[in-house]
């Protein structure tokens, strides 16, 4: 009974194929897993917003939405129509063309992202074997599409948010590609199911998810940072730092291109949310060996709305930062503690297993992360602000 | 030879054709993005998913993307200037059809050299990271000797600005 659960979508989706003639069963399975998809994440992406606006409510002092439906629930319906309804006002001066290619690329190479996810045991759409070069090449790709909604738009203020989008974005690239090799060198593939085979093992009644190794840790931390600032969100969200620039690259975007530009900035979060899910906190496998028992689906959908949760958390808390201190931050600390992970995660590999690398490892990790965190400190000579930049 | 064979190259091509054509200094950038693209899906077609996705990671993700800064950092994108002949077209006329011949004599000369296979060749990506790790390991670290180089050197040049300006 368990295991039905576990493969019900599979069982589902091979049961409406089979009515088909075999020649075309494999596309119509394909069709069937990207339907799913492309139904799955913006349903989602709808009671994020609710979650997020209630949450952020709650974390302010005040209520959040809750006029519409019962404890404002059907907001993200509302919302969805006020998008669909708005007039599409594109600026007299803005090259057409790209002003509408730029929401549309970004969500469909998003979207492209969530094909190698492996959401439940046997529920990735492909298998490929370079999973996660495939997953990191979309994203490169909406990077460009961030740059030409800015630059189409011939508004200052949207060409300084996609400066700022784009610099951030291929900054905190290189951290996380670094971070993601760490574990493609312990789990020896690229391929995403076999990372969560790699760590879907217990002892005891505990998971060997590589979060749980000194390593994994601090190659997850780091992850998180780049991802926050990969997906522009508070406290890394200066491309659309509403009080500097009011919306960055997305300002001349209105009605239904702009809900794009909102709805691929989620799907975003959830395809980074997953990615990381996915290779430091064992994609869909269960956190203790006695809950193997729950479908392996709602063990990868759990984990990733937690990360949500402490996306909003943090939105609802942290201070945006400067632009230098967000580029110093990414070279001169992230990028360096990467490049440490990486050389202790090879230290990981080539020690004999047994207590002493725990101790090797952790050490070295906490010593450098103490050491540069006090020179960081040091370094910046903390006293009275001086305005260079304001004269 | 096959139908998206030939709808990816005739995508390339144009894309190329329209990154020289064009007038505005962006849309070149961008069309000569779509030519790169049409060459990460030739890759893929020959089911090399490595290099193809690598080609789209380096190519559009950084690539383009230094382009894009490069000519909105000159401020280029803006002016819409009637285009001038220079008067050395000839001589560059003349170094590109020679470089186009000597790149087309290389590749047509290279397909004896190579073995005369039927069925493609599968190559998995742990296999591509064994044989950069250990026939080719000499080659990838002068790579990185050079990319260490041109990191430090990016360093010094930033540097000399601050300094200058104190």
């Amino acid at each position: 009974m368990a295991a039905t659960f576990d493969q019900i979508f599979i069982l589902f989706r091979n049961w409406l194929v089979h009515f088909l003639p075999p020649a075309w069963q494999p596309a119509a399975g394909a069709l069937l897993g990207v339907i799913g998809i492309v139904a799955v994440f913006p349903g989602l992406f709808a009671l994020t917003t609710l979650l997020e606006r209630k949450g952020l409510g709650r974390m302010q002092n005040r209520y959040g939405p809750n006029r519409v439906g019962p404890f404002g629930l059907l907001q993200p319906v509302a919302d969805g129509l006020k998008a669909l309804t708005k007039e599409d006002v594109v600026p007299f001066n803005a090259n057409g063309l790209m002003h509408l290619l730029a929401p549309l690329v970004m969500v469909v190479t998003v979207f492209m992202s969530f094909a190698v996810l492996p959401m439940g045991r046997h529920m990735e759409l492909v298998d490929m074997d370079a999973g996660l070069l495939f997953f990191f090449a979309m994203g490169a790709a909406t990077e460009l599409s961030v740059f030409m909604a800015g630059w189409s738009s011939r508004n200052k203020y949207s060409i300084l948010g996609a400066m700022r989008a784009v610099a951030q974005m291929i900054s905190y690239e290189v951290p996380m590609l670094l971070s993601s090799v760490a574990v493609v060198m312990i789990a020896g593939s690229l391929s995403l199911p076999k990372v969560v085979a790699a760590q879907n093992h217990y002892t005891g009644i505990f998971p060997h998810w590589y979060v749980f190794t000194p390593w994994g840790f601090g190659a997850a931390l780091m992850f998180a940072i780049a991802a926050i600032a990969e997906t522009n969100r508070s406290p890394f969200d200066l491309p659309e730092g509403e009080s500097e620039i009011i919306a960055g690259y997305h300002t001349e975007y209105s009605g239904f291109k702009f809900a794009l530009f909102f709805l691929a900035e989620y799907l975003g979060m959830f395809a980074l949310s997953g990615l990381g899910v996915t290779l430091f906190m064992g994609g869909w496998s269960a956190p203790f060996s006695f809950l193997t028992w729950i479908p392996s689906w709602i063990w990868f959908f759990a984990k990733v709305m937690l990360a949500i949760c402490v996306f909003i958390w943090m939105r609802g808390t942290l201070p945006r930062l400067r632009q230098d201190q967000l580029m110093n931050f990414a070279w001169k600390f992230v990028l360096p503690y990467s490049l440490l992970v990486l050389l202790v995660t090879a230290f990981w590999r080539f020690l004999p297993p047994g207590w002493e690398r725990w101790v090797v490892c952790t050490v070295i990790l906490a010593v450098a992360y103490v050491v540069m965190g006090r020179a960081a400190f040091k370094l910046k000579r903390v006293g009275p602000r001086s305005y260079r930049y304001a004269e | 030879m096959s139908i998206p064979f030939y709808l990816i190259s005739a995508l390339t091509i144009a894309g190329a054709v329209a990154a020289m054509t064009l007038k505005n200094t962006l849309h070149c950038a961008l069309a000569l993005t779509i030519a790169l693209a049409g060459i990460a899906f030739l890759f893929l077609g020959l089911d090399a998913q490595f290099v193809g996705f690598a080609q789209i990671l380096v190519y559009i993700g950084a690539v383009a993307i230094l382009v894009v800064f490069a000519v909105l950092l000159t401020r280029s994108g803006e002016s819409l200037l009637p285009a001038k002949r220079a008067r050395t077209w000839l001589a560059g006329l003349a170094i590109a059809a020679v470089t186009f011949l000597v790149l087309g004599w290389s590749v047509l000369a290279s397909l004896y050299g190579l073995p005369n296979e039927t069925a493609a060749p599968s190559v998995t990506m742990q296999q591509i990271g064994n044989a950069l790790m250990g026939p080719y390991v000499f080659p990838l670290e002068v790579v990185a000797v050079l990319l260490t180089a041109a990191t430090v050197g990016a360093v010094i040049v930033a540097m000399h600005e601050k300094a200058r300006n104190k």
